[in-house]
């Protein structure tokens, strides 16, 4: 048995201590907002946090999770009103929508540690996540358009 | 000053999925339903992969029907193409073909609902006017919602050519709407067909041959039985040996070996302790009737290599090939010539890779089929599962779900007939899922490609002579009708081809994105040759082509060929002082009715190219949703980047060489440009394609601005390689 809190839920599961956290969120728990796009941790679609830290869930085994604290997409705001997912929606980011998920939970650390992250910063934060569609040029932006939302949230705070 | 209408955008769509709320749906045409309240909900006909159709069609419903968008929810129809038309995501058709069908639609209900108000108000039905979602009339002060009429608009019978909107009078469509699934994908909702699920559904996963030209010999599935959570291990045929396939029942293994679980990762750990024996397969041939146009296909033995399949194209192209049109006398011409340039292009097989894997749900029982998941077409699947389940079509339901990219991969449905296949053999719910490399090894590439282009210039370095000869593997990339045929009077398109036992499929723009890459590169190096400015070149050709073109069949229209070429100057400050800062590229195409203009700036960091901004002018006609639009746009030109530079999958001995993104490659952040500014040409003429057009044109741009950039020309993609290798230098 392995213990893991996702989304602030405790959860107790029965599987391979080496199953793929990935697998374990998707196929066992069933929470289907992280997605598997490679398994060999190139392409970043399957990103969730673990005590904080954005791990590629796919190549991550279910033991390292053991007693962590796991946060989804699903788990990302309690009202779907994180800064990100509002600049998301404000600026129509996705295409076909499969990548954003994970792209999200890249770019909810990186505004976590940079508030105000200039390109490069993003570039560099964000190098991990594919978008097929090419969505690129409209993270970025929403990435921008976030961290204002979240200092100017903080300051009404 | 951010200002936000997100949240009342999709307050709405809470209400509607908020439990005890009413279902009284009255239904108002096949694509419209309303509720007493006037909550209209509108069904997206059309397989949604990213290009916005869930909201873009919807959006043409709804601005004849003259609602109000913010009483609009949207709903995935189902798979009925007597009610909602052919269904097909393909071709840059999405828009073109329902623009006149939706409009019709939502102009008859609209008739309908105002018939019902004047029967009730006693009044003449010219007399009654709508607005945002509500009827009035005016002598009598008289007025309701279309939910207070909806019931007896549902009676009624529908009319014919109900009056459609002058696009003058648009409020909705070229108005920028937000995609009304983009709460769901920011928040995680389950929406693609990897996310769905059944009672009692099982994983299956199949194990397909390491190489082209392989085939199941046998297995021995003992240890993997052994493994957790595995329920079989079983061989099946998908077709037999005389079948009948259809246009887009294109499949590369017809022998599966299949190995079924409870999960996901049981079955990719036990899949590993299969111990399989494969085997070469003979040449054989494949019976194919692609909407009724019968053909006899034969597909080779052996296990190929990309070298070798390159030498072999490289002898081919040599000999003899079909004339696919021909103006004037180009042999005379080339002969009396004062300068023949002659140039050959190459591109090898591209993979998809969507991001969503391919899969598919099936559960199959005597009586019926129920499939569910991403696909572009059900239409032409449906009749190829009737016959190899020997169920009647209408006991087969497709369902669609999201799609997680598509580009042409998802329009070839033989995971649909194997997942079909595996469920009826285990009785059981299942889903089909392929691994990134079951995906991207399994073949249905875009084509490989050769092109040798010939111009010839007199003494005075006019251009006399055109000469396409082009071929490919097992398909060509001639466009013998298109630019810049009908503009020099001497021309000459030829095409050969070589069958390959390795799949091909349709890929974002067939032909036009090798055809655009070779082409414009060419007339960009032409153009540098007669001394002239790439765009100035381009418009003088063009200008020929209107006064006095030459030969029959011309496919496109030069006036809006020219107008893309001139709002992209000008947009980008063609040759101001600004732009000298950059290397520069310029390229144009047309397909799928439209007409798309790039020019890209290159820059070097780290001694490396990158594509640092991009202007693109785009005529389509109508642009229903010009934000979504404008980010489709954006999105064909980071593929274009992408797949210019890095994209390529190689053969070994029949192995692709490459089967996950550590080894293809895949644009990423940093290659992306910092800004890509779309310019769309403002016109009344009714929607052309969008998905497509703006694609092909991005790899003649970019080969074009690398030129500047580096000083040499690139002739094969990926033009990376190149830069590595330094091949071309």
């Amino acid at each position: 048995m392995i213990n893991l809190t996702i989304n602030q839920k405790a959860y107790e599961v029965d599987v391979n201590p080496d199953m793929p956290l990935l697998w374990v969120i998707r196929d066992v728990i069933g929470l289907v907002g992280t997605k598997y796009g490679c398994g060999v941790a190139q392409c970043g679609a399957c990103v969730v946090h673990l005590n904080g830290e954005a791990v590629r869930s796919c190549v991550t085994k279910v033991k390292r999770a053991q007693g962590g604290k796991i946060t989804t997409i699903e788990g990302l705001s309690e009202k779907n009103d994180h800064p990100l997912q509002k600049a998301w929606i404000e600026l129509d980011v996705p295409q076909c929508g499969y990548c954003q998920s994970g792209q999200l939970m890249s770019a909810a650390v990186l505004l976590r540690e940079n508030p105000n992250p200039g390109d490069e910063d993003i570039d560099a934060a964000m190098a991990g996540n594919i978008c097929r569609c090419g969505t690129y040029l409209r993270i970025r932006k929403a990435i921008h358009l976030a961290a204002e939302i979240q200092r100017k949230e903080s300051n009404n705070k | 000053m951010i200002s936000f209408s997100w949240l009342s955008e999709f307050r709405l769509a809470d209400r509607i999925n908020a439990p005890g709320l009413p279902e009284q749906w009255n239904e108002i045409t096949g694509y419209i339903k309303i509720t007493p309240d006037n909550i209209i909900k509108i069904l997206n006909p059309n397989p949604e992969f990213g290009q916005n159709v869930m909201t873009s069609l919807p959006m043409i419903v709804a601005e004849e029907l003259d609602a109000d968008w913010k009483q609009v929810v949207v709903e995935m129809g189902p798979h009925d193409n007597v009610k909602l038309g052919p269904q097909f995501t393909g071709g840059s058709n999405s828009t073109r073909m329902y623009w006149k069908p939706l409009r019709e639609a939502g102009a008859a209900a609209r008739n309908m609902l105002t018939q019902a108000a004047a029967q009730t108000w006693s009044v003449p039905v010219e007399e009654v006017t709508t607005k945002g979602g509500m009827l009035y009339h005016e002598k009598t002060g008289k007025s309701g919602t279309y939910g207070d009429f909806a019931s007896q608009a549902s009676k009624l019978d529908m009319p014919k050519g109900a009056k459609l909107k002058e696009p003058k009078d648009f409020k909705i469509v070229r108005n920028s709407k937000k995609n009304v699934e983009g709460l769901k994908i920011v928040t995680g909702k389950p929406l693609f067909g990897l996310d769905y699920k059944h009672e009692g559904m099982l994983i299956a996963m199949i194990e397909h041959p390491p190489a082209f030209g392989m085939k199941l010999k046998s297995f021995d599935a003992s240890q993997t039985l052994k493994m957790p959570g595995i329920k079989d291990v079983f061989s099946l045929k998908m077709y037999d040996d005389d079948f009948e396939l259809g246009g887009f029942d294109t499949r590369t293994f017809n022998d599966l070996l299949v190995v079924v679980g409870d999960n996901t990762w049981d079955v990719m750990n036990a899949r590993k302790k299969l111990i399989v024996q494969w085997e070469p397969t003979a040449e054989r041939k494949e019976k194919i009737n692609n909407f009724g146009r019968k053909q006899d296909v034969t597909i080779p033995a052996g296990l190929e290599s990309s070298e070798s399949q390159y030498q072999k194209m490289q002898e081919r192209a040599k000999e003899p090939a079909t004339v696919l049109r021909k103006d004037g006398d180009p042999e005379t011409a080339f002969k009396g010539a004062a300068r023949i340039i002659e140039r050959t292009y190459n591109g090898p097989f591209l993979a998809h890779n969507c991001l969503e894997p391919i899969n598919f749900f099936a559960h199959v029982t005597d009586e019926k089929a129920l499939l569910v998941g991403p696909l572009q077409a059900p239409g032409w699947t449906q009749p190829t599962l009737a016959k190899v389940l020997n169920l009647p079509p209408e006991k087969i339901e497709i369902q669609m779900t999201r799609m997680g990219g598509g580009f042409g991969r998802r329009a070839y449905g033989h995971y649909l007939v194997e997942a079909a296949l595996i469920s009826r053999h285990i009785k059981a719910p299942v889903k089909l899922i392929y691994s990134r490399e079951d995906d991207m090894t399994y073949g249905i590439y875009r084509p490989m490609y050769t092109a040798t282009y010939r111009a010839a210039l007199d003494a005075n370095k006019n251009l006399i002579a055109f000469h396409i000869k082009g071929g490919g593997l097992p398909e060509h990339a001639v466009h013998a009708n298109r630019f810049p045929a009908g503009a020099v009077d001497n021309y000459l398109a030829e095409s050969w081809e070589i069958p390959t036992n390795i799949t091909i499929g349709a890929f974002r723009a067939p032909r036009s994105n090798f055809a655009a890459a070779a082409e414009q590169s060419f007339l960009d190096e032409l153009a540098e040759a007669m001394d002239k400015d790439p765009i100035e070149f381009r418009l003088e050709l063009l200008r020929r082509a209107k006064d006095n073109p030459v030969g029959k069949n011309n496919e496109y229209n030069p006036d809006r060929y020219a107008a893309v070429l001139k709002l992209v100057r000008d947009k980008s400050g063609w040759n101001n002082s600004e732009s000298k800062k950059y290397s520069r590229g310029v390229a144009a195409y047309f397909c799928h009715n439209s007409y798309a203009a790039h020019v890209v700036d290159m820059v070097s960091r780290d001694g490396q190219p990158y594509v640092e901004r991009v202007f693109s002018a785009i005529d389509c006609g109508i642009v229903v949703n010009p934000d979504a639009a404008t980010n489709m746009v954006q999105g064909a030109v980071v593929d274009g980047i992408g797949n210019s530079l890095y994209g390529g999958l190689t053969h070994k001995d029949g192995v692709a060489q490459q089967n996950n993104f550590s080894q293809y490659r895949i644009i990423r952040f940093h290659e992306a440009p910092k800004t890509i500014e779309v310019h769309f040409v403002q016109n009344d003429i009714d929607p052309t394609g969008l998905g497509e057009p703006p694609f092909p044109p991005v790899f003649g741009a970019v080969a074009n601005a690398l030129y500047k950039n580096m000083g040499k020309r690139f002739y094969s993609q990926p033009y990376h390689n190149d830069i590595i290798n330094k091949k071309a230098f």
